[in-house]
């Protein structure tokens, strides 16, 4: 994923940078740099999981059920079977992340595709593709996953894909728009002179010239992702057992709410602090490559 | 005028429409329901009864036009778990839901609108940023934790309120709380930046350049145009009425319309789901076109002009 965006980011970036001279060191704000720690935390943890669990997520020990935190072998104690919450924990970190990145990849990727469709067909095409944006801002999104997968049932792969439609309608909207601003520049008249093909004027040509832009979208797409995953799987409806996520540990723990809370606080407060480093992070990116986005 | 009206009117029923097809797409990509109701070892003579009686050897179009006469007739099938009629058992839950997603849209606009404002008038200063970093913090605590965060504390460290179901007032309480928090987090951010913008306009530095009292510039030129992009904000949570707690309800087992949603994609009721996604459509669609009959009263801009373009945004 990174092979195909940086580089594109990068050029995207001189090109914004160049003409406007915005100093490069201005400082970081605190919060901002905790918000980057934690993210390169959670992400190393997510990476090397294996290596630093120190039980199989799945391990029952039914000596040591409802063992609470602290405590050597279990430092955030065990649930109802007896598993480890901190092997658990990562291996929920996974699961989720992964869902999350898949989902905010492939959204990008759908949404910035009928995008350019829409400015390059304009007439119909547009007005159809700008009702469909319409209709999906509108419509709640909760409610249109439920659904399918009332009507399909679940698996991951499935999951991921439904996950993977969350927001495309602001790609859509931010690709079209700008797509056609570009388009009355004199580069991409240039280039499609020269004998470029759409496809080629609209991947190789303003694809980098607006990707700022999409990147900025999609980090503060990401932190919703990962709330509308964990809604789901607190539902019971999203990641389903054997398998983890945060928010499935969650709803499980909720059972034990009285009797252990520490199930519960562990990926909960996870998912409020990852949450909360992403947007922070997002919300400075965003300040400083565009001032267009609100 | 009358064009806008319309124009609006059109765009809200091929909204509805839409909504009708994508059930219709995800019910025939969902397998064939003889299979499923009858199971995998009913004769072929079964299955082809049972396709003919419910018209499933037609063609696909006849099919899709039935379905959409069906809609249009209000029949939505009976609740497979229940055998009640669908339509009715969803009305009935109704009343549960609003009980909640009224007042907690009252609070959403009670604390958020006026955060929103303060906070934009005293921007840089420490109330600005106490009020932003409380609605950052509430848009990324989900309402599932919220909730419990609010029922460890108040239920059972201290006693005070039900952990959950229906009753009295008290049982209204927290759920109310949780669901009013995180919407008046995000209104909050909402209206701020709405207000940044407007007090940057040239219309404000001339209201105040030539001598009105600052209190006068921000009730009459600032307040009423950064009232138009919040009315898009305010006209979502309207149209979120009915399916806005689902993750709340579910968190107080509330018995409204979300956890009648969540219960029924669980046992796959695909006749109630297909219900509320409907019923919470219409309520969408009829909101937005509110808010678009509400934007052409209060901006004659958009009356006149290119009323084909899209407002949202």
């Amino acid at each position: 994923m990174s092979d195909s965006i940086n580089p594109a980011r990068a050029a995207g970036e001189e090109i914004r940078r160049a003409p406007l001279a915005v100093p490069r060191a201005t400082r970081m704000p605190l919060s901002v740099s905790l918000g980057i720690g934690w993210i390169v935390l959670v992400v190393v943890v997510a990476l090397a999981g294996d290596l630093l669990a120190p039980h199989a997520f799945t391990a029952i020990d039914l000596r040591n059920r409802l063992a609470g935190p602290f405590q050597a072998g279990h430092w955030l104690g065990t649930d109802e079977l007896g598993r480890d919450i901190l092997s658990r924990l990562i291996a929920s970190v996974r699961i989720s992340l992964l869902v999350a990145l898949g989902a905010t990849v492939l959204s990008a990727t759908i949404g910035t595709s009928i995008g350019f469709l829409a400015a390059h067909a304009r007439g119909k095409l547009e007005q159809f593709i700008l009702m469909l944006v319409d209709f999906q801002a509108a419509m709640p999104f909760l409610l249109l996953a439920l659904s399918v997968l009332a009507f399909l049932g679940n698996s991951l792969s499935l999951f991921v894909a439904l996950m993977g439609l969350y927001g495309w309608e602001r790609y859509a909207r931010i690709a079209r728009g700008l797509a056609i601003a570009a388009d009355s520049q004199g580069y991409a008249s240039a280039v499609r002179q020269l004998g470029a093909g759409p496809l080629r004027v609209y991947v190789r040509h303003i694809l980098p010239n607006i990707a700022s832009t999409l990147i900025v979208s999609m980090t503060l797409t990401f932190p919703e992702i990962i709330l509308m995953e964990s809604s789901l799987s607190f539902l019971g409806l999203g990641v389903q057992p054997p398998m983890t996520s945060l928010g499935n540990m969650v709803g499980f723990g909720r059972g034990y709410m009285t009797r252990a809370p520490w199930i519960m606080f562990a990926p909960a407060a996870m998912i409020v602090v990852t949450t909360l480093a992403v947007s922070v992070v997002g919300d400075w990116v965003r300040d400083r490559l565009d001032a267009s986005l609100k | 005028m009358l064009r806008f009206i319309l124009i609006r009117l059109l765009r809200a029923a091929l909204t509805v429409l839409l909504v009708v097809t994508f059930a219709f797409a995800i019910l025939r990509l969902s397998g064939d329901p003889a299979l499923s109701i009858l199971g995998d070892d009913a004769s072929p003579q079964a299955l082809a009864a049972f396709r003919h009686a419910w018209g499933l050897d037609d063609p696909l179009w006849v099919q899709y036009l039935n379905y959409i006469g069906a809609f249009f007739r209000a029949e939505f099938g009976q609740s497979m778990r229940s055998g009640e009629p669908a339509l009715g058992l969803v009305l009935s839950r109704v009343p549960a839901t609003l009980a909640l997603t009224l007042p907690a849209l009252a609070l959403k606009l009670g604390i958020g609108l006026p955060l929103g404002v303060l906070a934009a008038l005293h921007r840089g200063s420490a109330t600005d940023r106490v009020v932003m970093a409380g609605a950052v913090a509430g848009f990324t605590v989900p309402s599932f934790v919220l909730g419990l965060v609010l029922v460890q504390l108040f239920s059972i460290s201290l006693g005070w309120l039900p952990t959950g179901g229906a009753g009295d007032w008290q049982h209204l309480v927290l759920p109310v709380v949780t669901l009013g928090i995180g919407g008046a987090a995000m209104l909050a951010r909402f209206v701020r930046s709405a207000m940044l913008e407007v007090l940057g306009q040239h219309y404000v530095r001339t209201a105040s350049a030539k001598g009105l009292p600052w209190n006068a510039v921000v009730r009459r030129h600032a307040l009423p145009n950064a009232a138009i992009p919040t009315i898009t904000i305010v006209g979502l949570m309207v149209g979120n009425l009915l399916a806005g707690s689902v993750v709340v309800e579910s968190v107080f087992s509330w018995p409204g319309i979300g956890n009648l949603l969540v219960v029924s994609v669980m046992s796959r009721d695909l006749s109630v789901v297909q219900c509320i996604l409907l019923l919470v459509a219409i309520t969408m669609v009829a909101s937005n076109l509110a808010v678009d009959f509400l934007y052409g009263a209060l901006d004659p801009r958009l009356r006149n002009a290119n009323v084909s373009s899209t407002h949202s945004k």
